[in-house]
């Protein structure tokens, strides 16, 4: 409609400066984030501020793997963001469904208690779920970051799933089961598959949320060996405070398994950041 | 053909979630929905829900892990103490400094984005994997980051700053209480214009393109068209995404934790921070549920009071 109109110059070279903006802003503080763990040792301090590195080096993300703990750390986040995923994936694609299919005695306080939850300081909770850990001799364990980020992502997976399970159409479900299927067959052979991109949504948004967890990890966890990424990093940062380098190859090390997810889940941002914010 | 009128009467009848096998009202409503409800009810009610209430009970007691011996009931005195605790009072209005600034900046540039994202130009695709990155930034390492770039041994902003004549000399704004709340703030704005961005993006693609279309004929200048059909369109998801980005934000003290640590002298110390810091540095359990609690109960008069806004003001 606006092709027959003959475009402003002025606001065509307003457009790109703006966008030229926001790709710089987005991407400048990633760049520096790289090019420091590429500058070599003996160059960081005289080139600290330069835009472009005289030299590149990969020996900072060489000592990073080999000589330190990150990778224990990076396993430990692994386990912990895989767990989390997988076991909300799994508990809220049925409150999902149960919330889409049925209708129910206490739906309405259910639905609603989920939402509270979304909205009260998770903060306030950090006190006892500490003393309940600790009383339960769990401190230091893995299990405890799983459980625990696993109930705070059931909402906002439940409200994503049942989205997903709203666009699906009930008559197939109902079609399959009259000609014989139990609803067990109908949910495996029928739903689960026309799913299966929610599915993959929902693992991805998980995933990153868990993967970036630090003030619960902090708390829970003190054992170098039980540390997940955040907390490592963190810990190396307070105590080798000059090891620039090694710090920034870390922390591009720590961003590579989020980007991942990120380009899986882009597809779905649009659908499911939207009825998160409308609903949680 | 005469068998679908047919079809589309019996299904009319059929109740929503109901099968078409008969089974008894007391399956249908009471167990089949809970035992695919029953793992995620069952964990949110243990990890969130009975925690909430102990956390609640811990505001009126006396509990530091370091002093086991003084631990008991003793009323209301946490919330004695609270009223008389300048740092609480600093925290309250840095919360308000740092809630005010993020969500007014994160929501100016996230509509501005989403504008551009609305229009066509060559390598869109492309352009909105890239500028949506940092929100798959984890938050500590956007945090790492932003405080490196801050640093003048490593990062180049003190220097442009000094440039741009806004610092004296090129030195570290995290370190200086007048300004120190602004590197958190900037951090923030970077990770979270994106998702003020998709949001209104989704919004704008809903405004039906007729009505530009009718604007158009009928002369409006841009503006015109921006105030009179872009923004009233907007209005309802702008509001609801506010409220919740605004309590979201208030409550969240990763960035600020790991920049400042809520230095210098608290100039950065915002409510959540100092909940954590009390509970996390010096195990005062109770204390620290006493602050939780007050901010709880800021937010629910900050919902309440938008929310009676938001019904008086918004008309669609």
């Amino acid at each position: 409609m606006s092709a027959v109109k003959k475009p402003n110059p002025a606001l065509i070279v307003g457009k790109y400066a703006a966008l030229a903006f926001y790709l710089i802003f987005a991407l400048f503080p990633l760049y520096w984030l790289l090019k420091i763990g590429l500058t070599p040792d003996a160059l960081i301090y005289s080139e600290g501020t330069r835009l472009f590195p005289s030299e590149v080096t990969f020996s900072n993300f060489t000592t990073v793997i080999f000589q330190t703990d990150f990778v224990a750390y990076f396993r430990n986040s692994l386990v912990v963001s895989l767990g989390a995923a997988f076991f909300t994936t799994l508990f809220a694609a049925g409150a999902g469904y149960a919330f889409s299919r049925f209708v129910f005695a206490g739906k309405r306080i259910i639905i609603a208690l989920m939402l509270v939850t979304q909205m009260f300081p998770l903060l306030m909770i950090i006190a006892p779920i500490y003393k309940i850990v600790a009383d339960l001799g769990l401190l230091n364990s893995l299990t405890s970051l799983i459980v625990v980020y696993t109930a705070f992502n059931i909402p906002f997976a439940t409200f994503l799933m049942q989205s997903f399970f709203d666009g699906i159409p009930k008559d197939l479900e109902d079609a399959a089961m009259m000609d014989g299927c139990s609803r067990f067959q109908a949910l495996r052979k029928v739903v689960f598959p026309l799913t299966l991109p929610g599915l993959g949504a929902t693992l991805g948004f998980v995933f990153t949320a868990a993967w970036s967890e630090l003030l619960f990890a902090l708390m829970l966890i003190s054992k170098n060996d039980a540390m997940t990424f955040p907390v490592g990093l963190l810990t190396f940062v307070s105590k080798f405070s000059v090891d620039w380098g090694q710090m920034m190859a870390a922390g591009v090390l720590a961003l590579i398994p989020s980007c991942l997810f990120f380009i899986f889940i882009q597809r779905y941002l649009v659908q499911g950041l939207t009825s998160g914010a409308v609903k949680g | 053909m005469e068998g679908k009128p047919v079809i589309a009467r019996v299904q009319k009848t059929v109740r929503p979630g109901e099968t078409r096998a008969r089974r008894s009202l007391y399956l249908q409503y009471m167990v089949e929905p809970f035992f695919y409800l029953s793992p995620a009810i069952l964990l949110i009610g243990a990890v969130i829900m009975i925690p909430l209430i102990i956390g609640i009970s811990y505001s009126f007691q006396s509990i530091e892990l370091l002093k086991p011996f003084a631990s008991g009931w003793i009323g209301f005195e946490n919330y004695v103490d609270l009223w008389s605790d300048r740092k609480f009072w600093i925290a309250m209005e840095n919360t308000l400094f740092w809630t005010f600034w993020s969500i007014t900046f994160q929501f100016l540039l996230g509509l501005g984005l989403a504008m551009l994202l609305n229009t066509q130009f060559f390598g869109k695709k492309l352009f909105q994997a890239l500028v949506f990155l940092p929100w798959a930034v984890p938050t500590f390492l956007s945090a790492l980051t932003w405080a490196w770039l801050f640093n003048p041994v490593i990062g180049p902003l003190p220097h442009w700053l000094a440039a741009l004549g806004i610092l004296s000399e090129p030195y570290n704004i995290l370190g200086d209480p007048k300004l120190a709340m602004w590197g958190p703030i900037t951090a923030n704005i970077w990770f979270g214009v994106p998702f003020f961005a998709i949001t209104l993006l989704a919004a704008l693609q809903s405004i039906p393109g007729e009505l530009y279309e009718a604007a158009e004929v009928d002369g409006a200048t841009p503006w015109q068209t921006f105030t009179k059909i872009t923004l009233p369109f907007l209005a309802p998801m702008i509001a609801i995404t506010v409220m919740l980005r605004t309590i979201w934000i208030a409550n969240f003290a990763d960035l600020i934790y790991v920049m400042t640590g809520g230095g210098p002298a608290n100039s950065t110390q915002i409510l959540s921070t100092y909940i954590f810091t009390r509970a996390f540095r010096k195990l005062d359990f109770g204390y620290a549920s006493t602050i939780a609690v007050a901010l709880l109960v800021i937010l629910l008069i900050y919902a309440v009071i938008l929310l009676w806004l938001r019904k008086k003001l918004v008309k669609i």
